[in-house]
């Protein structure tokens, strides 16, 4: 019994070494001198430097942090937004309302789930050159609106735990289904659309195909694609690609800290992955 | 009532409309964004379209050139491997991290934190950061497989290093699933709220009848979480299928040669850099017909190896 707790503890340090090992490299190399990041065996004590982070606030950086910031977290909001008010409203529709169709239509929509985004993407891209989007947010900020069949499908079952009491209450009131859903259900539910706000703002943040796709212009590169095409250019420069990298992940793993045990009931809830 | 067959009544009526007002961003949506793209790409899909001149009808052509396309069984067959260990070692590594947090310990939320974390740092940012750590040269990988390299040269022999990984055709595909494993954390949790709903009764009767630690595993713990390893197996299958973001930033658009040439990235390839929007269409549906196949499957299988509680048979 003893030795298979030490066996367990053991096992476990090792593994969560192995597991944290790349960030230790991530953070070093981003201040480590030029000099040193080159040296093999790599040297891990050295006098820390802030140059690769002063290169990418210059203001000729090709990696724009500031700007790249800026443009991801406009889209962010906006898809933050469009999920929480779009899927729930579809969620009340097929959780608290009893209309013909409502479970055909239910799990038609689980059925969508499965498809591959690549099958829609070619048409989807000629609408929106079609509307001349190509090149502006809209893209990436309209979509959201009409709700996402993961978000629709973990409020449903969210929506379905309040009890039908308390809307019966209401309905008795005289409040419309609309009011209902927007002053009593909403309320209830700021757990459930708390994980919805945080899913869509990691799923936005981390996008990459669609500002790939969508976006040229520099002034409008999310971080994401700004890192990407960062990579592409300068594929050598490993201190300002970490230092890049390390910008783009810090502020995830801050709102992880935040939000832990938001992450970890929507990971159970939705079986989305991060 | 109004005696017509098949008439709604006014309540009836009613209700249907509040129900579709409220489920009306989803229908608009699924007529945009799902139905009529996927329509439309079955139909580019027997055309011959690149964007400048209108779509030409050509019937089969592109699925006659598909089968001959030495790039589409490339990527198809890159994709393949990935997927058969990626998806699998993934789940293992999951598995067993779970099993082990599961188990009396100290600090056992620091220790899920560190496991979890992986899963979170955008793959963007995953992706520049692997392409440090598998450099051959200065890379830290190297640096910790050095020596066992080194033990492996003075046994047998003849020299023995470190792989070049992403310059190696053979060691670029295991490199991008040694990457992957390192985001299992998400999978972890998973496993790991379904290894704490098992009841304890169920392994204090097995206890009682003298089972070992192995006989638990395979009769208790597995059967009782089964319906979650199906789920993410099959999402695993899906969500690899689809890989394309790693090997369109580590490794160039698919090189060393072509064996990163994933078949999503064959795919953009097609629509956004060659202008082959009819042949990637053609790829589009292909990979849906894969997918829908596998998730039929996996159903069918389902049926047999899954145990749902509450599930009378």
């Amino acid at each position: 019994m003893k030795r298979g707790t030490v066996f367990t503890h053991v096992a476990v340090a090792g593994l969560s070494l192995v597991f944290l090992f790349p960030f230790v490299w991530l953070l070093t190399s981003a201040v480590k001198p030029d000099a040193l990041l080159k040296q093999f065996p790599p040297v891990w004590v050295f006098p820390p430097t802030l140059q690769h982070l002063r290169e990418l606030f210059a203001p000729d950086s090709p990696f724009q942090f500031g700007q790249f910031l800026a443009n991801t977290l406009f889209v962010c909001t906006f898809t933050v937004m469009g999920n929480i008010v779009s899927s729930s409203m579809v969620a009340y529709g097929f959780a608290r309302l009893r209309w013909p169709g409502r479970d055909f239509l239910f799990y038609a929509m689980l059925g969508t789930m499965m498809v591959p985004a690549q099958t829609m993407m070619i048409p989807v891209f000629l609408l929106f050159r079609k509307l001349g989007w190509i090149d502006s947010f809209l893209p990436l900020v309209v979509p959201p609106l009409f709700g996402n069949a993961f978000f629709i499908f973990m409020l449903r079952q969210f929506f379905l735990t309040i009890p039908r009491d308390l809307l019966d209450a209401a309905r008795v009131d005289g409040h419309g289904e609309t009011a209902i859903w927007w002053r009593v259900v909403m309320p209830l539910s700021i757990p459930a659309l708390a994980v919805v706000g945080l899913f869509s703002f990691l799923g936005a943040w981390n996008d990459f195909v669609n500002p790939l796709i969508y976006l040229f212009d520099e002034t409008r590169y999310t971080l994401s694609l700004g890192l990407a095409m960062f990579q592409g250019q300068y594929e050598t420069q490993y201190g300002r690609l970490m230092a890049a990298s390390a910008l783009m992940t810090c502020p995830i793993v801050v709102l992880f800290f935040f939000t832990q045990r938001t992450f970890i009931e929507g990971i159970k809830m939705t079986g989305i992955k991060g | 009532m109004h005696g017509q067959k098949g008439a709604m009544t006014r309540r009836q009526r009613h209700e249907l409309k509040l129900g579709l007002f409220f489920v009306s961003p989803y229908l608009m949506g699924l007529a945009v964004f799902l139905v009529g793209p996927l329509l439309a790409s079955f139909a580019f899909s027997f055309t011959k379209y690149d964007i400048f001149n209108a779509p030409k009808w050509v019937g089969l052509d592109n699925f006659k050139s598909l089968a001959v396309d030495r790039l589409f069984w490339v990527s198809l067959w890159n994709t393949a491997f990935y997927t058969a260990f990626a998806v699998p070692l993934g789940m293992c590594t999951a598995f067993v991290l779970a099993l082990l947090l599961n188990r009396k310990m100290a600090v056992r939320p620091l220790f899920r934190t560190i496991f979890f974390l992986p899963s979170i740092v955008p793959l963007v940012a995953a992706s520049v950061l692997w392409v440090w750590i598998f450099n051959s040269q200065y890379g830290y990988l190297n640096w910790t497989l050095r020596p066992a390299c080194n033990l492996v040269s003075f046994l047998t022999g003849s020299r023995f290093n470190p792989p070049n990984w992403l310059q190696s055709p053979y060691w670029a595909k295991p490199a991008l699933v040694l990457m992957s494993i390192w985001g299992v954390g998400g999978t972890m949790v998973l496993y790991l709220a379904a290894l704490q709903d098992v009841p304890k009764s169920l392994y204090e009767v097995a206890d009682i009848d003298g089972a070992t630690a192995f006989h638990k595993l395979r009769h208790v713990t597995l059967p009782m979480i089964s319906p979650i390893l199906l789920f993410t197996l099959l999402m695993g299958l899906i969500a690899s299928l689809q890989t394309f973001t790693q090997a369109y930033i580590m490794t160039k658009g698919g090189q060393p040669g072509v064996s990163t040439l994933f078949y999503c990235l064959y795919l953009f390839q097609n629509a956004f850099e060659y202008f082959r929007l009819g042949y990637a269409s053609a790829m589009a549906w292909v990979l849906f017909a894969v997918i829908a196949v596998i998730t039929a499957i996996m159903f069918k299988v389902a049926r047999r190896f899954v145990y749902y509680e509450g599930s009378a048979e």
